[in-house]
């Protein structure tokens, strides 16, 4: 059975995060688990933690009236899912499902921005690497937005 | 006495601007808007062409236009073309049913590098409409699938209802070892598979970079994105294949409606290593 | 040496100079007229010096000139009866040989399908007369596009083998001319059945003659010829190579290919674009431009349709037209397509250049765009940068 510190370790999100960081980190983990169709996080709730998905794909989806619910994107293995925990209102703006059984590690999301307050060097890895996260979401988003299969005539 | 002068000549009958007419044998509606047509010849190798080609369909009355072969490259006794309704032509050859007649001038063109790419990791990008001109060179390398590495299809389309060969793409997974990884722009709630665009399905997916020959076709802005992407990935750009489009008139080098920069689309192209694109089209409106 | 010999009698050599008098040039379209090659040549027409049928000498343009210059064309009279002392007008060969409008095919309807009619070569034999060496060098341009590529033009290569060519060299350089920079001229080197220098001095008026072939031989022995005096000669050859030190315009063609494929964000062509119409002259009156549309047309029946080749123009918006829209909409994309594909690309696709430096597209551009100019402002606006650089080291 990994320890929750080896999987932390392993998950690219983390890597090539020094050990003493990982240390500090594994306080705020835990292991979870979703089923298929399961939400894991709904719009307008407090955004408390943020997921490492290990194995599986989550949908994040905005509920559009008489539309229904709309799937934005998907996320698999190895990407990470939710930022909203980083800055106020601290509150999620779409829903996010599991597709299929996900597993993944949840991190608490006060416990972290209270290390990264206390520890400015480890709250500058963890900006890093979601500065970049949302940099490649923000550019394929872009992209997704140019609606390039559109037929013009 | 006076020397003879030659004789007036009368025009070649291969004038390649004279389309050859062929019977459909039928017409099948894939999506919404994109249909296949399928046409027939007695002659076995009638219709023999390499991936990536392409011909003028023509339309008696209406017109003619440029229309990728989506066909089996090993099976030239059809000929088979998927395109989009987006014209007149194209509407005109939607109403057409078995038995009615179209015109046909071709294959023209370059082709994908299906021989070159023996040996190497294969990866395949389509987008939107762009599978029809890739399935071709899918058959063919499956139809040869030892002499490859590793083999996989990323196709990205706008919503799950404009996804092509639905049915083929569960077949050729299941039974040739082809990993498909299917994305769409958007979805509503039944979907359960990816909702993304297409280049998000590259840093994933299992290839060497260092010995890949990429196939790309989609719309320009979707080969340009997906390319870098490939580069990002450590594929040299002079192994990324891409096949461009521009407005086509004669499809033989004398009208000179589809340059880009120095090349002739129907001549250099359509197929062309994107190391030998990418500079062009950096100018804007070149 | 006798008019009317037997072929037999002078063998033809590649220097061979003969004489014609003015007095026996109507003999040499009679000749011509009697092997049923219908004459064209230039003619005064509306206040230009166009292509026309021609009955005889007198159709021709005797004693005009022109006068030619950035957006400006104008016939003068001369004070003498030159049949040829002017330069190029509007028309070129490709009036000829790539004519503006040529119908491909025709079919019609049968049960459910068509049955194809496919055009037999009309073309009538025809006598070209009084094209000038940078026509010559436009038609083999033209030839490489539509005989030495890939795929062969049938209807092209008819036109081209029907066509007696009598070409002349030119007497005075136009305004617009700078066929030496191109190294197409003035003197005629290739593409002719025979080649004519006209020389009026010392109340004389002949022409100095060279057969290019041997029908052109052929056809000459029926008009009363002989060898060439020295002092002919020498005269004729003056002429041409006065004319080629007056030309009116220049361009430097060293390392022109790779200028302007390095400069296609330069300014200058937002600066040309101000004053370009995109009125498609240039494309229309240029002798190597060979850019048509394809048109497939019916009858109202629907029963009988027929495909054309049209000219056509890279400045229009339609040229590019592509998934609902032009690729180059802008004034600027499609001159620059223009320019860069005449003097740049068109030597990757052909082997050599698009621009024969005739100056028609100076001359008919209604604004006067000079392309001689344009490349000017470009080079030296390089070498001005690297002065620059130069001055203020490298950034």
């Amino acid at each position: 059975m990994e320890t929750l510190e080896a999987i932390l370790a392993q998950h690219p999100f983390f890597d090539r995060l020094e050990q003493r960081y990982l240390d500090l980190l594994v306080g705020c983990a835990s292991n979870v688990r979703f089923d298929a169709r399961q939400f894991i996080l709904r719009e307008g709730e407090e955004a408390n933690h943020f997921y490492l998905i290990r194995h599986g794909k989550v949908a994040l989806e905005i509920f559009a009236g008489h539309r229904g619910p709309i799937t934005v994107e998907t996320l698999e293995d190895g990407d990470i899912v939710g930022w909203s925990w980083l800055f106020p209102p601290y509150r999620w703006r779409f829903d996010a499902r599991a597709v299929e059984t996900t597993r993944a590690i949840a991190l608490n999301g006060k416990c972290l921005r209270t290390k990264s307050e206390q520890d400015h060097d480890l709250g500058y890895e963890l900006l890093k690497r979601f500065a970049r996260i949302v940099e490649e979401r923000l550019q394929a988003t872009r992209l997704q937005l140019l609606d390039v299969y559109e037929v013009r005539s | 006495m006076v020397a003879l002068m030659p004789p007036p000549m009368v025009a070649s009958a291969q004038h390649p601007m004279v389309p050859r007419p062929y019977t459909v044998c039928g017409v099948r509606r894939e999506t919404y808007d994109t249909f296949t047509l399928e046409l027939g010849s007695e002659h076995a190798a009638e219709f023999a062409f390499a991936a990536g080609q392409f011909n003028m369909l023509y339309v008696f009355g209406v017109g003619e236009v440029p229309i990728s072969i989506s066909g089996n490259p090993t099976q030239p006794n059809v000929l088979i073309h998927t395109t989009r309704e987006v014209g007149a032509v194209t509407r005109a050859m939607r109403q057409l049913s078995a038995g009615d007649v179209l015109g046909v001038r071709g294959p023209f063109g370059s082709h994908w590098p299906v021989e070159e790419a023996a040996g190497a990791d294969v990866v395949i990008v389509a987008g939107g409409i762009g599978l029809a001109p890739l399935r071709p060179a899918l058959y063919h390398i499956l139809a040869h699938r030892e002499r490859y590495g590793n083999v996989i299809l990323l196709y990205g389309t706008r919503t799950p209802a404009d996804i092509l060969y639905k049915k083929e793409l569960k077949q050729w997974e299941a039974g040739l070892r082809l990993p498909v990884h299917i994305t769409v722009d958007r979805a509503a709630g039944a979907w359960r598979g990816s909702v993304g665009v297409v280049t998000t399905l590259i840093p994933r997916a299992s290839f060497d970079p260092r010995n890949t020959v990429a196939m790309v076709c989609g719309p320009e802005v979707m080969m340009r994105f997906t390319a870098r992407e490939l580069e990002k990935r450590g594929v040299k750009p002079e192994n990324i294949y891409v096949s461009m489009e521009r407005n086509m008139k004669c499809a033989v080098g004398f009208c000179g409606h589809c340059q880009l920069g120095p090349t002739f689309i129907c001549k250099d192209g359509p197929v062309f290593r994107w190391s030998r694109i990418e500079p062009l089209i950096a100018v804007r409106e070149i | 040496m006798m008019a009317a010999a037997s072929q037999s009698a002078t063998r033809l050599q590649p220097s061979t100079r003969l004489v014609l008098e003015r007095n026996d040039f109507e003999q040499l379209l009679q000749t011509l007229k009697r092997r049923d090659y219908r004459l064209v040549g230039p003619t005064v027409r509306e206040g230009a010096i166009v292509y026309g049928e021609l009955d005889s000498a007198a159709d021709l343009p005797v004693g005009w000139t022109d006068e030619q210059n950035g957006g400006s064309y104008r016939l003068r009279r001369r004070g003498d009866q030159a049949l040829f002392g002017y330069v190029v007008g509007p028309h070129s060969a490709k009036m000829f040989f790539h004519p503006p409008a040529v119908r491909l095919w025709q079919a019609k309807r049968e049960d459910r399908g068509f049955q194809v009619e496919e055009e037999k070569s009309e073309s009538p034999r025809t006598a070209l007369i009084g094209l000038r060496s940078c026509d010559l060098h436009a038609i083999a341009v033209q030839d490489r596009v539509f005989l030495h590529g890939p795929k062969v033009d049938p209807l092209y290569r008819a036109r081209r083998e029907n066509a007696f060519i009598i070409a002349i060299n030119c007497g005075k350089a136009g305004g617009t001319c700078f066929c030496v920079s191109m190294n197409t001229g003035p003197k005629v080197t290739l593409g002719f059945d025979l080649a004519l220098t006209e020389v009026l001095k010392d109340g004389r008026h002949y022409f100095v003659v060279e057969a290019g072939t041997e029908r052109g031989f052929e056809v000459l022995s029926e008009v009363p010829n002989r060898p060439a005096q020295d002092n002919e000669v020498a005269a004729a050859d003056l002429l041409v190579q006065r004319t080629a030190a007056q030309m009116g315009r220049s361009m430097e063609t060293t390392g022109i290919k790779e200028l302007l494929c390095r400069s296609y964000e330069h300014p200058r062509w937002d600066d040309v674009a101000r004053r370009c119409l995109t009125c498609a002259n240039c494309t229309m009156v240029c002798p190597t431009c060979f850019c048509t549309n394809v048109e497939d047309v019916t009858d109202l029946t629907g029963e009988h349709a027929e495909r054309w080749q049209k000219w056509d123009s890279c400045f229009t918006m339609d040229f590019s037209y592509l998934h609902g829209g032009s690729v180059r909409p802008s004034a600027k994309a499609r001159y620059r397509q223009w320019m860069t594909h005449k003097l740049a690309t068109w030597i990757d696709q052909f082997g050599s250049s698009g621009c024969v430096g005739c100056g028609r597209c100076i001359t008919w551009c209604p604004v006067g765009i000079d392309i001689t100019e344009e490349v000017r402002a470009i080079r030296e606006s390089e070498r001005s940068i690297s002065t620059q650089g130069a001055n203020h080291g490298n950034p």
